[in-house]
């Protein structure tokens, strides 16, 4: 009992939260909000006792009313402040990203096309060993790049501007697509893909490229969080609006308490770093969002050791 | 010996494509900036122009504009070598008269030196 109730003083506590967010007492509004709660109740209570016991005279107790609405009105002004300087401190928090990673892109683009340069030789002969070598920094150039990528497509993502086209799509072709560019993946990890999608789907309305990536992405966790030899089978089957589309995989599962997170950027399993390190944390939140910008939903069922089932749906062409 | 002119303000890639493009056999002629991209492009008459779009002095909109004002260079193709990527960009330098537009994080190096050749045969 005693966690439980400590978790709930803390969330009732206005200073967690305050320095949550990074602000001091008087800039945050769940403070000032309990401040004016007990402002308010101070001042009827006060303003009761004085008209009942005190004074018999109106006028005062008018007085003391207007100068209390005065003191409210006050507070108002300043809660009303700080909702605009958190909107603003998380308007800068995405715009600081964009900025990043676009000025990321330039060094990283020079790294890639000098190790490209060396690789190819023509500068002269490279040892085996040293190919080895520009191969582990082309490898890790390759995974800034992507992180750089998905951090980009979360800002466009936050402020609104991500462009997505809506055209007509079969979603069994281009799961096969998929299925097949994972191959040489699916082969090293020693896992066997399999799909299952009836002839006659109707097409989804969707836009192709931010699709593929969706199918790419839970593809690309289902193989590389099934341990040793594995399977994932992916279904697509319709339904009376919408397709469904399934991967089920009998890797690691994703440990309950950690559930709820799944969909928060930047999250990572505690179960799945134990196994590898790649991955930002991003995919899953970037599917959700794009997913809901383009019609359809997103959900999982996962037990340890076991493996999980991610599903997604999108309209179909009506 | 085909000649090819490069506008770019990052000395890296200065050096990565001027390496690699005089080891294909091209004649490559490097500007920083702008302004002195323009300059070149009257008056070593470039075969090819490789054009950034962020670049000091004057933007890379500014040099494709004036390329394509002027009688003289208007002919020559101009590949644009960016790493803007929104339609926007795109659908404007295509507009003002590019004959290509690369974002650099989609390209290898390969890849944009194919490029330039198909560029120079067609």
């Amino acid at each position: 009992m005693a966690p439980i109730a400590k978790k709930i003083l803390e969330s009732l506590n206005p200073l967690t939260s305050c320095k949550k967010w990074g602000v001091s007492l008087w800039q945050c509004p769940q403070f000032l909000f309990l401040l004016m709660g007990v402002i308010i109740i101070g001042v009827i209570l006060a303003t009761y006792s004085i008209a009942a016991y005190q004074v018999g005279d109106p006028k005062i107790v008018a007085l003391v009313v207007l100068v209390i609405a005065f003191v409210l009105l006050i507070l108002d002004f300043i809660i009303t402040r700080s909702f605009e300087r958190m909107a603003e401190a998380s308007r800068m928090k995405t715009e600081f990203i964009s900025v990043v990673s676009h000025q990321l892109r330039s060094p990283l683009t020079n790294l890639r096309y000098s190790l490209e340069l060396l690789i190819s030789g023509k500068l002269g002969k490279i040892q085996e060993k040293q190919l080895e070598y520009f191969k582990i920094l082309e490898e890790n150039t390759q995974r800034m790049g992507d992180l750089i990528n998905d951090l980009l497509t979360v800002s466009r993502i936050e402020t609104g501007r991500l462009p997505l086209k809506k055209e007509e799509i079969s979603l069994g072709a281009l799961t096969k697509k998929v299925i097949l560019k994972f191959k040489p993946l699916a082969d090293a990890s020693s896992v066997r893909v399999e799909l299952r999608a009836p002839k006659n789907l109707p097409k989804v309305l969707s836009d192709s490229l931010w699709l593929e990536q969706i199918v790419e992405n839970l593809l690309d966790n289902a193989i590389r969080y099934i341990k040793n030899k594995g399977e994932v089978k992916i279904k697509i089957r319709r339904g009376a609006k919408k397709i469904y589309f399934e991967i089920q995989d009998n890797g690691v599962g994703i440990p309950k308490e950690e559930q709820k997170f799944i969909f928060q950027k930047f999250f990572r399993s505690e179960n799945v770093l134990k196994y590898q390190t790649e991955g930002s944390g991003l995919g899953l939140y970037i599917n959700k969002q794009i997913l809901k910008l383009l019609g359809g939903e997103i959900g999982f069922s996962s037990e340890t050791n076991k493996g999980s089932t991610f599903w997604f749906t999108m309209p179909i062409k009506s | 010996m085909k000649k090819i002119l490069f506008v770019e303000d990052e000395s890296a890639l200065q050096k990565t494509f001027g390496d690699i493009l005089k080891r294909e056999g091209y004649e490559v002629v490097s500007a920083m900036d702008g302004e002195l991209g323009l300059k070149l492009a009257k008056s070593k008459k470039p075969d090819l122009i490789l054009l950034d779009l962020i670049l000091p002095k004057m933007d890379g909109f500014g040099v494709l504009e004036k390329i394509k004002e002027d009688p003289e260079t208007k002919e020559i193709p101009v590949i644009i070598l960016t790493n803007i990527g929104r339609m926007e960009e795109i659908s404007r330098a295509l507009e003002l008269g590019a004959k290509t537009y690369l974002v650099k994080a989609n390209y290898t190096l390969q890849e944009v030196v194919e490029k330039v050749k198909k560029a120079l045969e067609g």
